[in-house]
């Protein structure tokens, strides 16, 4: 392959096999970002939210996921563009991409948001809470109605740690003062250096678990991990269909440490017209902690999607 | 109630969708890879001082784990395909160059002087001869890239639903589907098989003087590992 | 600069540096999951790639093989092998082992395939068995190469065993995933550094092992 004749017949030939390939490439190319552009609305392609559409975002967990679905539905029901913008991440993420206008809707959780904004608020009631929050908020932003729904974050046992050390679900979370430093704490990674979560759990009620073990939002990693003893502790939305399933101890969080978890979209002034703030408030004012746990679980154990879910709700309660 | 080929909606593509968002997400890294690795080789074939160092450099770049590249750059770029795509092109980068310094390099002495007898200018010389011939080491290195890029794209799930068919792992996890983790896995091996083997067929196209059997030069055969040959020069 | 300043926040913090989430304890458990990852692997793939290098056999095969594993995307391999398996070591030991087999595998088969032949005939002709002709007279000279199989595998695993840090293990990746959740960018970083740092560790080992353990020979004709 080096004699002389050979590399100039063949590379009279190339540039002809080279196009050829050059050209495959290019309509290669060509075609994928058209099969994936195919959607006007597509949310990967920019980080802004675009002329009237309202983006609605999640955070990185089912019920999140399925919530920001409830919301833009209820939205596309009143004549309004969305884009969905799902499984972002954790609010630490979130939260600056609703202050610089990426995100216009996003599902949140009261008490977490005043602990993420506010390390020693603990208000006695759902509109105290929402008042400490808007006070905190972003003037960018503001909270519209609750719902009586809740999901909190919680200290939950699995059934052995419970028996070995006597505890119940009518037991309080202070009750783990000597065991906990036996323990060892699963939960989310953030959980780690936020209020609720081993920073609160310390300051309020001077726990000090052995190790903290990273795991991910009341996801199947935490399960696992509380079922197989590999952490005896963990932190599981109480929403989560596994608590009842595996025997699960939830203990009392008698200092409030985890406040109310009202459901409560958290929106950008700007960004949503009044139309849009009464379809999430009417929203709201249907969605209660027994329809948000049966929808849950339709998601997470019975492998339907949450869109599906999210429209059938709304059409039973007359919001599609 | 939802079979193989249903994708959750949250990920806002069908299978196909996801396929081609895959492609792109992987595929135009390695194409701007080797844009810029073209000149980069061929300074570093022509000022030999400037090639150590230059392996230096990609050696540290390439031991940077993606997620870790991806999370810094969402600060610049956002949680956008662009965060995913810029660290693949480095990695391609890393890969490319060696590959393409030691083709062109391969080219014998007498093959270039003959060249030059034919009245060749340097640049028409690179472009017809050493090119070409380097064409065997050049694409094994970009096989390397490619396959690992596919590969790699999925790691963008854990930014915010920007790893194409890597999705589908997150909401195996969300959701209690391990059918959707199996399909992910599988496509994008899938995937990365058909596309190697269309690299394999543009080298046959691209070297109609060499038999189809035969393979490269064994040090080009034997080099699927970037790191191993960045490395050796490096740690010289 | 941005990064550097990150990378000293995160080395500055004394708190970096003790109990289960400091750096020395992180930097254990990364090395003890590549140490093992790399172990099974060699075990896999040097003595496939010897025996195939040696009778020639078999080449295609392995060629077929190890596209098809380098084809599997290694996150997607944790992640599958996490919702079948569970939590534990097993699901991360599977993608690594995967990710490292090929290069070893393929490296070490080309590396004896390509000894000269000439040496080879000769120990035959003293009366050599096969074996002893493969560890005394092809192994030596391949050497060098197979170490460079060896070293890609190391480098590949210690940069990807990171993504064990998504499915609740330890290691370095922990400083990444944790810094990515809870958005501290000190913590990414710093992982990153540390990684890279490691990499470059596991470079100078392989240089020192080539050094001592090349025959002067082989090293003088290469």
């Amino acid at each position: 392959m080096t004699s002389t004749a050979n590399t100039s017949t063949s590379s009279r030939r190339l540039p002809g096999a080279a196009a050829v390939a050059l050209a495959a490439t290019a309509a290669l190319l060509a075609g994928c970002s058209s099969s994936s552009d195919n959607k006007s609305d597509n949310p990967l392609s920019g980080d802004k939210a675009s002329g009237d559409t309202v983006v609605v975002g999640s955070n990185n967990f089912a019920e999140s996921i399925l919530l920001a679905d409830i919301y833009g539905e209820a939205l596309k029901a009143k004549g309004i563009k969305v884009a969905y913008k799902p499984n972002i991440g954790t609010r630490e993420t979130t939260y600056g991409l609703l202050k610089n206008g990426s995100v216009t809707v996003l599902p949140e959780y009261n008490g977490a948001l005043l602990a993420y904004l506010d390390k020693k608020a603990a208000p006695k009631t759902v509109a105290a809470t929402t008042a400490a929050i808007n006070a905190k908020l972003d003037s960018k932003l503001t909270l519209l109605d609750p719902a009586p729904a809740q999901n909190k974050d919680s200290i939950t046992l699995n059934a052995a740690t419970a028996k070995k050390y006597h505890l119940t679900d009518k037991s309080s979370i202070a009750d783990l003062k000597d065991a906990a430093k036996d323990l060892v704490i699963g939960a989310s990674p953030e959980f780690q250096t936020r209020q609720q979560g081993l920073v609160g759990l310390k300051s309020v009620y001077k726990l000090e678990f052995k190790s903290f073990k990273a795991l991910d939002a009341g996801g199947p990693l935490t399960q696992a991990a509380l079922q197989k003893n590999t952490v005896q502790a963990a932190d599981i939305f109480t929403t989560d269909p596994t608590i009842a399933k595996e025997k699960f101890v939830v203990l009392q969080d008698t200092e409030n440490l985890f406040g109310f978890e009202n459901v409560q979209p958290l929106v950008s002034r700007s960004g949503l017209p009044q139309k849009g703030v009464d379809a999430l408030n009417a929203v709201s004012a249907k969605l209660d902690g027994a329809a948000l746990l049966d929808m849950d679980g339709q998601v997470q154990l019975d492998d339907k999607d949450p869109l599906d879910v999210a429209k059938a709700w709304l059409k039973s309660v007359g919001l599609g | 109630m939802t079979g193989f080929f249903d994708i959750p909606s949250d990920l806002q593509h069908s299978w196909l969708g996801l396929i081609g968002l895959h492609l792109r997400e992987a595929l135009l890294p390695v194409l701007a890879g080797l844009v810029a690795a073209l000149p980069i080789a061929q300074l570093c074939a022509r000022f030999r001082w400037l090639y150590p160092p230059v392996l230096g450099v990609t050696t540290v770049l390439y031991a940077v784990p993606s997620l870790a590249f991806f999370v810094v750059l969402i600060d610049y770029t956002g949680q956008t395909e662009l965060t995913v795509m810029i660290p693949l092109a480095v990695y391609s980068l890393v890969v490319l160059v060696p590959a393409i310094v030691d083709g062109v390099r391969s080219v014998s002495q007498e093959t270039l002087a003959a060249a030059t007898a034919m009245g060749f200018g340097p640049l028409r010389r690179y472009l017809q001869v050493q090119l070409p011939i380097a064409v065997p080491a050049i694409l094994a290195g970009l096989r390397v890239a490619t396959v690992s890029s596919i590969s790699l794209v999925s790691v963008g799930a854990l930014i915010g639903n920007q790893g194409a068919l890597g999705n589908l792992l997150a909401d195996a996890m969300f959701y209690h589907r391990p059918v959707l983790a199996v399909n992910s896995v599988v496509t994008t091996a899938v995937l990365a098989i058909l596309v190697d083997a269309l690299l394999v067929l543009v080298r046959l196209v691209l070297t109609p003087w060499m038999p189809p059997g035969a393979r490269p030069k064994r040090k080009a055969a034997a080099r699927p590992e970037p790191a191993a040959v960045a490395g050796e020069e490096a740690a010289r | 600069m941005n990064v550097l300043n990150f990378v000293n926040a995160f080395f500055g913090d004394s708190a970096h540096w003790h109990g289960y989430d400091g750096i020395p304890h992180r930097l254990l458990e990364h090395v003890q999951y590549s140490l093992t990852a790399l172990g099974i692997a060699a075990a896999i793939g040097l003595p496939v790639g010897l025996v195939t290098g040696h009778t020639g056999r078999g080449g295609n095969a392995l060629a077929l093989v190890a596209t098809a594993a380098r084809a599997l995307p290694s996150f997607g391999l944790l992640v599958l092998m996490f919702v079948l398996l569970g939590l534990g070591l097993l699901p991360v030991m599977i993608p690594l082992v995967v990710l490292a087999v090929p290069p070893i595998l393929v490296t070490t088969y080309e590396a004896v395939r390509s000894v000269d032949p000439s040496p080879v005939d000769a120990a035959r002709g003293m009366g050599m068995t096969e074996p002893r002709i493969l560890l005394r007279v092809e192994v030596p000279v391949a050497l060098p190469l197979i170490l460079s199989g060896l070293r890609s595998a190391a480098i590949q695993i210690v940069s990807t065993a990171t993504i064990a840090a998504y499915v609740s293990l330890g290691g370095l990746g922990r400083y990444i995933v944790d810094g990515l959740y809870q958005r501290d960018y000190e913590k990414v970083v710093g992982g990153a550094t540390l990684v890279a740092v490691l990499a470059l560790v596991t470079l100078t080992v392989f240089w020192a092992v080539t050094r001592v353990a090349v025959s002067p020979g082989v090293r003088r004709s290469a």
